[in-house]
């Protein structure tokens, strides 16, 4: 059980910043996911709270005390990696119990032969063992027990890596993309378990993942990293709905936001190839650019509509519950995609032009430098 | 037609393959043969591969003034027998036994964690350091080893187990196979290990060196069998004092007098020396070749 808190964070390598100064509190018992693309830092933050690896500057609290000066071994944390990194030549239930032997037997105890005449070892052995035991037993790894890694699935040694995780009951676990080794069903699958066992075990978990719908479907806040910056943290459901960046927008969502760009009158008024949009901002800039996201599209009947748009249809993806129309709009060449139900799809065929228009009040606005542009009012426009 | 023309290539590298290792076990063929044979036999070149093993007289016997009956015994008896008593082959053969195991156990000590630190550690000059490990393997042993005798001299070392075992304790052929075989090491297992709570020593005798055991095996009999079978460095060193003689240098014993009657007892030592090795190589066979591609040095 632990909160920590990050101050200022740097990290450079030579001349390249990785990180340039993090701020971040994690609450105690939180699930907070640290995402964004590969590159962007967010593993390296990880290390650094592990105390894997040194920041260049700024201050990493566990429970209010500083653990600068303490080594990875020390930060009472336990991380999950990616390659799940068990022991190749111990069984699974040695794996389990190993960190339980460092962390409570002298050098002394942990003696072959010499150990057990140590007053006390005895105890202190069969009390790992009912720890593990029962670890072992939450994560249905019994029939594992005396196997080796390699004789393991991947899904199994993800299990091991969680129960050596586990055992310990540290004060905070930290976990590195710790289902991109899985397949997708799996993955889909342990991402349940892993948000049911944050419900279980109630402890920190601070996870990193590449992956948005990772991101929006475990945690409790997310964290959304570019470039060695954290652009926006917030609630799954603030992120997907309220990006107060263009990127966090386009990072977020899948299929990616489409991004059309518009034009500002005098008055404010926004419009996309000379269509009015009903959306008006106060700021006083030429150009913006709008982001619909594909299940914010509505396909429309008919022609004469003015606030709807041609939408020239250039693949169709079926799957399944929904379609995915692909294509761009009349004049333009962004390729945009929009979301539609299965009965309204089934007349269209690939290379017909549609008319699309946008939900009321779904678009956001962004500016050029990616920042989001508060609207002010939407009228006369759309009825969905 | 391909399915005849592979087999045909396959026949032609087994035919040459097995031409090759003729030629390298004929020696051996000759060593054992002899050892089994009698003067006789071994001047004239007859008796097949074993001999027809009829009792010899053991003229060292009847000079001491035996009845020529009482000294009748098989050649292959004698020959072995003679190996044991003539040197004391067994004394050898315990020496060889201390100077290689302690070579290779300090070797391991040595080189284990310093591979683990070129690998996996990063510290300033650590390029540069395996670069002069790199410089090193260039280095031939004789021509430093006047050198390292006069040192060993300066401080009255030599005709000791000492001087049999230092120079050797530090193989930076050791260092580099070690070393190329932690870099295949996954950094996460670190890692993971430090997040349990190990420290550095604890990650190279407990993590690396389990995982590290096939390199660590071929790495062994490349180093067991250069010192084994070394004569050259003992032959310096151990100058006066016949009870630290290594194998190799048992074989001395027999020289000089090569009159004929020597060659079965010689061929006979040669063999059990020989023999703990090749029972040592075919035990450990499949780790070997297994530790061998790990490294790469195939």
């Amino acid at each position: 059980m632990a909160d920590i808190r990050l101050r200022s964070i740097e990290k450079m390598y030579g001349e390249t910043a990785a990180l340039c100064g993090i701020d971040l509190d994690i609450r105690d018992g939180e699930f907070l996911t640290l995402v964004g693309p590969s590159g962007c830092g967010k593993s390296t933050l990880l290390r650094i709270i592990a105390g894997l690896e040194e920041q260049t500057r700024g201050e990493v609290e566990i429970d209010g005390k500083s653990v600068n000066k303490i080594r990875a071994s020390k930060r009472d944390l336990a991380m999950v990696f990616q390659s799940y990194a068990l022991y190749p030549h111990l069984t699974v239930w040695q794996n389990m119990i190993t960190p339980l032997r460092l962390r409570d037997l002298s050098s002394l105890e942990r003696m072959p032969f010499i150990g057990r005449f140590v007053p006390g070892q005895r105890d202190k052995v069969k009390s790992l063992h009912t720890l593990a035991g029962e670890t072992a037993h939450t994560l249905k790894l019994e029939q594992l027990l005396h196997r080796k890694p390699g004789q393991l699935s991947g899904g199994q040694r993800q299990r091991v890596a969680l129960g050596r995780a586990m055992v310990r009951k540290p004060r905070a676990f930290l976990m590195d993309e710790p289902l991109s080794n899985l397949d997708a069903a799996l993955r889909v699958h342990m991402r349940a378990e892993l948000a049911e066992l944050h419900r279980n075990l109630k402890t920190t978990f601070i996870y990193v993942t590449h992956d948005q719908a990772e991101a929006l479907t475990m945690s409790d806040r997310i964290a959304i990293m570019i470039d060695g910056e954290i652009i926006q943290l917030g609630t799954p459901d603030e992120i997907y709905k309220n990006p107060r960046d263009r990127r966090v927008a386009e990072f977020v969502g899948s299929p990616k936001i489409n991004i059309l760009s518009g034009d500002v009158d005098e008055s404010g008024n926004v419009s996309i190839m000379g269509n009015h949009t009903g959306i008006r901002i106060r700021k006083r800039i030429k150009k913006v650019h709008l982001g619909i996201r594909p299940e914010h599209f509505r396909l429309v009947n008919g022609n004469g509509a003015t606030d709807s748009w041609p939408f020239h249809v250039t693949y169709k993806e079926n799957l399944g519950s929904d379609f995915y129309l692909h294509g761009h709009l009349n004049g333009s060449k962004n390729r945009i995609i929009t979301r539609a139900a299965p009965d309204e799809v089934g007349r269209i065929t690939i290379g017909e032009t549609v008319k699309v228009r946008a939900r009321q009040g779904k678009p956001m606005v962004f500016c050029d430098n990616d920042c989001r542009i508060d609207v002010m009012q939407e009228a006369g426009y759309g009825s969905a | 037609m391909i399915g005849h023309a592979t087999s045909f290539s396959e026949y032609m590298k087994h035919i040459v393959l097995i031409f090759g290792s003729l030629i390298v076990i004929l020696p051996f063929y000759v060593m054992v043969s002899y050892s089994l044979k009698s003067p006789h036999e071994i001047a004239t070149n007859s008796g097949g591969f074993i001999g027809a093993q009829q009792p010899m007289v053991d003229e060292y016997c009847v000079k001491l003034g035996n009845p020529p009956e009482e000294c009748m015994q098989k050649p292959l008896v004698y020959n072995y027998t003679q190996a044991f008593k003539k040197a004391p082959l067994l004394r050898y053969l315990v020496n060889g036994l201390v100077v290689t195991a302690s070579i290779f156990f300090i070797q391991a000590l040595i080189a284990v964690p310093c591979a683990y630190a070129l690998a996996k550690l990063r510290f300033w000059g650590r390029d540069f350091v395996f670069s002069m490990v790199m410089f090193c393997l260039l280095i031939p042993v004789h021509t430093i080893a006047l050198p390292i005798y006069i040192m060993l001299a300066k401080v009255s070392l030599t005709n000791t187990y000492a001087a049999l075992i230092i120079p050797w304790t530090i193989s930076v052929l050791g260092i580099f196979l070690m070393r190329q075989f932690f870099m295949t090491v996954p950094d996460d297992l670190i890692d993971a290990a430090r997040m349990d709570g190990m420290n550095e020593f604890s990650i190279i005798w407990r993590v690396m060196l389990p995982t590290a055991i096939p390199a660590l095996l071929a790495f062994a009999i490349i180093s067991v069998v250069a010192h084994w079978n070394d004569y050259f460095w003992p032959r310096v060193v151990i100058t006066g004092d016949r009870s630290l003689y290594t194998p190799p240098l048992g074989l001395r014993e027999f020289k000089g007098d090569a009159d004929g009657s020597i060659w079965g007892p010689m061929m006979a030592t040669a063999t059990v020396i020989v023999t703990p090795l090749i029972a040592a190589f075919l035990l450990a066979q499949k780790r070997f070749v297994e530790g061998i591609t790990m490294t790469g040095m195939k």
